[in-house]
């Protein structure tokens, strides 16, 4: 293979290994950008890639599927919501759980569906026309399944929603000053609640692409380790829609390169790869003057309570 | 102050260990009952499954005794979280921790030529070790460049966990062992001893129970200890103090990291006698640990008793995979019911219900007219 | 009923803008309202006058719907009405600028006032915003960038802010809560004109303030609060500095010093030429110098936010000097540890003292050894010494009058005033050689006040060097041998305190230079 194929299918392959981290970073920093920290997104994710295989392959449907992985990835959040922001519990703590239960629950009810292939993955898509340009073609308009754009759009959509709307005001405000916010009338549970449960939705999708497109069958703890990397690549994004999208091109490039190099270094030293440069990059960014304005929402991980004193 | 009815709920600064314990223990009840439901989809009675659970697990003698094998590395853990936590360290890390000490054991008793008698002893030195500077790394990476220590602790157990798969699958996979990702099994010399009729490897027990005390003066009683107190409540009194956050950091996350190492250090000389494939050796101690030092609320000595409940649940996942034929990752589901229960109880320490119609001052932060 | 100003009040039978009746509003151990009724009439300015504590703040945060009151009404333009949050207030026509501002400092001064702002579009609110922005500061003289940044605006500006917000969501009342304490004397005077400009077109304000002279000079009428009750409302016109200071009081006259002659010794502390950074990599300190001798206090003035903040952090040892030299006794201690600092006799009354100041969660007594934590007699061998730890605490707590119901009470329980004396009794237990003290009677009562100034001068007399920073000029003042002024990170001169007028001071504050003063000469 010469080295220009292997560029285009490096990239090809690092666009479609990224889009679970895309989509679960988006969601997440829409939660942090209302003040909410959900460590949960291993949980959510798990549960949406094991919803979405079980769903399609009773059912047939890749797009039902994925539909449901959203609204476990969804429910799972309402329940980090109500802990977090009724309950006030730690967030730290409150998203650990939801690991914790999404991992052990997806194992739980998945035993049954190990090692099955998927009869229906979601379809590969060939864009007609540009797949046709040279180098750029092959590199983004072929082999993509609908997530691919998808993701990327929702990327452009929700940077303009967050930065050049009124609600992208109201959450913004809610994640840096939820007393004044409250004080203009904003109501703050609504929007955490809100923006907590639309990153479970888009974490659910994530890891539903996982089990019917990208490796379109269900093994327990599937997601190794995805959730987590999301988390870095919020702060790595600096809590920016536009930057998650480099963020997860380049960590889908390290889970890509982590199967491609096997020639060259054992299989189980290229896996921790993404994870050691997740550590990398954060130290990166945490160093500097930079630090001040890459900071994360003031409020974050603070619960916010009303009232007198 | 709110009103429900004739009652009034009043916010109460300092909860009372009363409190403390009843809200523990209504959160791991509830999280019990709520288990059921998972038995109800596997078609059995929850209340008669406890009691056949309960039975099957304080039948006997050795039965109980899984209670304290799967215990010890939970102690020691826990243990050590308490004092991360404390300090408000947050290590998610004591899973790769654990592995780190159990990679250093093994390399000892496998490769290392020391004389017999010096071999174990060498072992807990290097596990502990092995343990506390992978822990120590993520205290440095948080202090000098503000690395996020829930995620650096959580990626540090991602890379141990390959590390490991990577040596027993090459360079250390045991050439006695064929097809299986096992390292050679240990000389005797390299093995603990078991109380009599059990595989309750009582030496690192009593090092977690030791452990568990030491903490606990530690905290209470030393200079150590108040400043990690310090630290732990307020960063910016702490740096007004003139306290060494690197130090401090530093060395509260080798000992937390440095226990979990000598539980890493059990797991492979009382029970495998060998490194194997992480899943085997740890089966999630580590992440368990976060909810057994949750649970003892900051407590080392608390942290034996909450780490003897998880042993509990542990045991009774494996009774349940053997007797009942329900799989184990229910204890995973129940572990995280416990702490969802935990975390949603705890705002009811902070609340009195009492009776209303009685004026009753409470010192607050307005009140200076003091008792 | 002759008014001094323009849009007097008028006996007119338009009802009150608004009338508290009979309020009353009780915290765990203090009533912080006692019964109070207060009016305001639309264009007048009513000022609500009364010592730190007295209940000013906590009846208008019941006005702005922040609080609830246990028992009373509340009436807005002839109707009895509900507030239950600050939504219901803004749309009954109230609006309040808080001492502390309630803007989000990473969005821009239009985003901030875009939020919760109805009627304005989906897309880019912020852009109509500006618009209509740049109107209404025109209109009543409030000059201000809407694309700006607010954490880039200085303290004035961002007031003008927060009365820019209130009055885009036609507020009719305005609550200005003790305004003037973020500007300079000068500055002061144009927010009067805004003001009479405002009450000209029929707006009432209530303009909170513990300052005789500024209630004075802006006011129509002065209600004076006492304790949570009001004393009296009285007609500006009518009263004068004296009666208006014993009803605030309720004595005779405001506390004098007795204050010694000073005489200055060796000088303690020597500040050479210091350059240092902010949190966000800008200048703080641009060459500052000056010295501080023992038995003297030199007061730091200026506006917040120019530098008095970094000053004292780096004085103390939290944040690192770029160049520029500290010392000690004529011992160099630039860039040092903070614990060196400490132990070498440095004592610091952090500006921060819940934050800072005390470990919120630990007892008092272990907050009493805080900084000698590592010392002897509290630690031997890395043991703590518990008794010597609890005979220290319990000496302390009797000698600074800490009420606190035990030693191991945590500290987070105290009352404000108790948290600071407990701070002093622990800074000031070790003859310290330099004093640093930053705002340290801030939002106290009366009694902590007095006996923190107290404890100050008698640190004065026993020879440390005290560093007084603080934004109350009065304090500064009063307390003060020599005041150093600060603007934009920079000393813009140092006076004796007895030769300085205030508003000499206050041009100063506002970036006019001085020379530095030949007395107890330092530089």
């Amino acid at each position: 293979m010469d080295w220009t194929s292997w560029v285009i299918s490096t990239v090809s392959r690092a666009l479609a290994f990224g889009v679970p981290l895309l989509w679960g970073t988006l969601g997440e920093i829409y939660a942090e950008r209302a003040g909410v920290v959900n460590l949960g997104v291993e949980g959510m994710m798990i549960l949406g890639a094991f919803m979405a295989f079980a769903v399609t392959q009773s059912v047939g449907s890749p797009g039902l599927g994925l539909f449901c992985a959203a609204m476990v990835g969804g429910v799972a959040a309402l329940v980090h919501a109500f802990l977090t922001v009724t309950l006030r519990a730690n967030q730290y703590v409150a998203g650990l759980a939801l690991s914790m239960f999404g991992l052990g629950l997806a194992g739980l009810l998945g035993r049954g569906w190990e090692g099955k292939p998927l009869s229906s993955t979601l379809p590969y898509l060939t864009v007609p026309g540009l797949s046709r340009i040279p180098v750029l073609g092959p590199m983004l308009f072929q082999d993509q399944t609908v997530l691919t754009y998808i993701g990327l759009v929702l990327a452009v959509l929700l940077w303009i929603l967050l930065f050049r709307t009124r609600w992208g005001v109201a959450i913004r405000s809610v994640g840096e000053n939820p007393a004044t916010a409250d004080a203009l009338g904003i109501n703050v549970t609504l929007v955490r609640y809100l923006c907590v449960v639309f990153g479970g939705l888009l974490a659910g999708v994530g890891g539903g692409y996982l089990s019917v497109a990208y490796r379109p069958a269900w093994t327990e703890g599937m997601t190794a380790g995805m959730g987590w990397i999301v988390i870095a690549l919020t702060i790595f994004a600096a809590w920016d829609p536009l930057q998650a999208i480099w963020g997860a091109f380049f960590f889908g490039a390290l889970y890509h390169l982590s199967y491609r190099l096997q020639a060259f270094l054992a299989p189980e030293l290229l896996k921790l790869m993404p994870y050691f440069f997740a550590v990398v990059v954060l130290a990166a960014s945490g160093f500097g003057r930079a630090r001040w304005r890459r900071r994360a929402p003031a409020a974050l991980g603070v619960p916010y309570v009303r009232g007198e004193r | 102050m709110k009103r429900l009815g004739p009652f009034v709920l009043e916010p109460r600064l300092a909860p009372s260990r009363a409190a403390v314990l009843g809200v523990s223990l209504g959160a791991v009840i509830l999280a019990l009952l709520l288990a059921s439901v998972v038995f109800y989809g596997y078609g059995r009675n929850p209340w008669q499954a406890y009691v056949q659970i309960g039975r099957g697990v304080f039948g006997s003698w050795p039965s109980f005794s899984e209670v304290l094998r799967r215990a010890i590395p939970l102690i020691l853990c826990g243990v050590g979280l308490t004092l991360a936590f404390k300090a408000q360290f947050w290590n998610i890390g004591a899973e790769g921790q654990l592995l780190a000490g159990a990679v250093a054991a093994t390399g000892v008793a496998l490769f290392l030529p020391v004389p017999e008698v010096w071999r174990l002893p060498l072992m807990f030195l290097s596990g502990f070790l092995a343990g506390g500077i992978w822990a120590v790394l993520p205290a440095l990476l948080r202090v000098k460049f503000a690395v996020n220590d829930v995620i650096s602790t959580l990626m540090l157990n991602y890379i141990m966990i390959y590390i490991v798969e990577w040596l027993v699958h090459g360079p250390w996979k045991g050439p006695t062992m064929r097809g299986f990702a096992y390292t050679d099994a240990f000389p005797m010399s390299a093995r603990l001893s078991y109380l009599p009729q059990t595989r309750v490897h009582w030496l690192t027990l009593a090092l977690g129970i030791g452990a568990a005390l030491v903490a606990a003066v530690l905290l209470a009683r030393t200079r150590f200890g108040y400043e990690v107190r310090v630290v732990g409540q307020s960063t910016e009194a702490a740096r007004y103090a003139g306290i060494n956050f690197t130090a401090v950091f530093a060395l509260v996350m080798l000992l937390s990291g440095g226990l979990a190492g000598l539980a890493g250090v059990g797991e492979v000389a009382g029970i495998h006698w060998r490194l194997r494939s992480p899943a085997h050796i740890s089966m999630g101690y580590g992440y368990t640990a976060i909810i057994v030092a949750w649970l003892a609320r900051g407590s080392p000595l608390a942290a034996i008793f909450t780490a003897l409940l998880f042993g509990l649940i542990f045991a009774a996942g494996d009774y349940m995979k053997t007797a009942l034929n329900l799989p184990f990752q229910i204890t995973g589901v129940f572990n995280g019911l416990i702490l969802f229960c935990l975390i949603s109880f705890d705002i009811l320490m902070f609340w009195r219900v009492r009776l209303s119609k009685r004026e009753k001052a409470w010192i607050g932060q307005a009140g200076s007219s003091a008792r | 009923m002759v008014g001094r100003f323009l849009g007097q009040p008028s006996d007119s039978p338009r009802p009150a803008l608004v009338l508290l009746k009979d309020i009353t509003k009780r915290f765990p151990g203090v009533v912080a309202n006692d019964h109070v009724t207060f009016e305001l009439r639309p264009g007048e300015v009513h000022a609500l006058l009364g010592e730190n504590g007295a209940g000013k703040t906590t009846l208008m945060n019941i006005l702005y719907g922040l609080y609830r009151p246990d028992s009373g009404e509340i009436w807005v333009k002839g109707e009895r009405v509900d507030i239950r949050s600050p939504r219901d207030a803004i749309r009954l026509g109230i609006g309040m600028v808080h001492q502390h501002f309630k803007l989000v400092l990473p969005h821009t001064v239009a985003e901030n006032v875009a939020l919760g702002l109805a009627g304005m579009p989906f897309w880019a609110p912020a852009r109509a915003v500006a618009q209509k922005l740049r109107e209404l500061s025109q209109r009543y003289g409030l000059p201000v960038d809407p694309e700006r940044r607010v954490w880039e605006l200085s303290a004035g500006e961002q007031q003008r802010v927060e009365i820019l917000k209130a009055l885009i969501r036609g507020a009719e009342v305005l609550i200005l809560d003790e305004p003037t304490s973020v500007l300079t004397p000068q500055e002061a005077q144009e927010l009067f004109k805004v003001l009479a400009r405002m009450k000209a077109e029929g707006h009432g304000i209530i303009f909170i303030s513990h300052k005789l002279d500024e209630v004075l000079a802006v006011a129509d009428r002065i209600t004076v609060m006492r304790r949570g009750k009001v004393v009296g409302t009285v007609l500006a016109q009518d009263t004068n500095k004296a009666e208006l200071a014993r009803m605030m009081v309720g004595r005779e006259v405001v506390f004098r010093f007795t204050k010694t002659v000073c005489q200055p010794g060796e000088e303690a502390l020597s500040v050479r030429d210091l350059y240092v950074r902010d949190d966000r990599g800008l200048w703080a300190l641009k060459g500052v110098s000056f010295g501080v001798c023992r038995g003297e206090i030199l007061g730091i003035a200026g506006i917040a936010g120019n530098g008095q903040r970094e000053l004292v952090e780096v004085l103390t040892g939290l944040r690192p000097a770029e160049r520029g030299k500290i010392l000690l006794l004529g011992r160099d201690v630039t860039n040092r540890s903070p614990r060196l600092l400490s132990d070498l006799g440095c004592a610091h009354v952090p500006e921060e003292r819940i934050r800072m100041g005390i470990v919120p969660g630990l007892s008092v007594e272990e907050n009493l050894i805080l900084k000698r934590h590592h010392r002897e007699p509290f630690c031997w061998g890395g043991f703590l010494q518990t008794w010597a730890i609890r005979a220290f605490a319990q000496k302390a707590v009797e000698e600074y009058g800490i009420m606190t119901p035990s030693l191991r009470t945590p500290a987070k329980l105290l009352s404000g005033g108790n948290i600071q004396r407990l701070i002093l009794a622990r800074e000031l237990s070790g003859k310290p050689v330099v004093v640093i003290a930053a705002h340290p009677t801030y939002g106290l009562d009366v009694g902590a006040t007095e006996q923190i100034r107290q404890l100050l001068l008698r640190q004065r007399e026993e020879g440390a060097a005290v560093l007084l920073v603080s934004e109350d000029l009065e304090e500064i003042m009063e307390l003060a041998d020599r005041i150093a002024v600060m603007f934009r990170g920079e000393i813009m001169g140092i006076v004796a305190a007895g030769e300085a007028t205030l508003e000499e001071i206050g041009l100063m504050m506002a970036g006019e230079r001085r020379p530095v003063s030949v007395r107890g000469e330092g530089t």
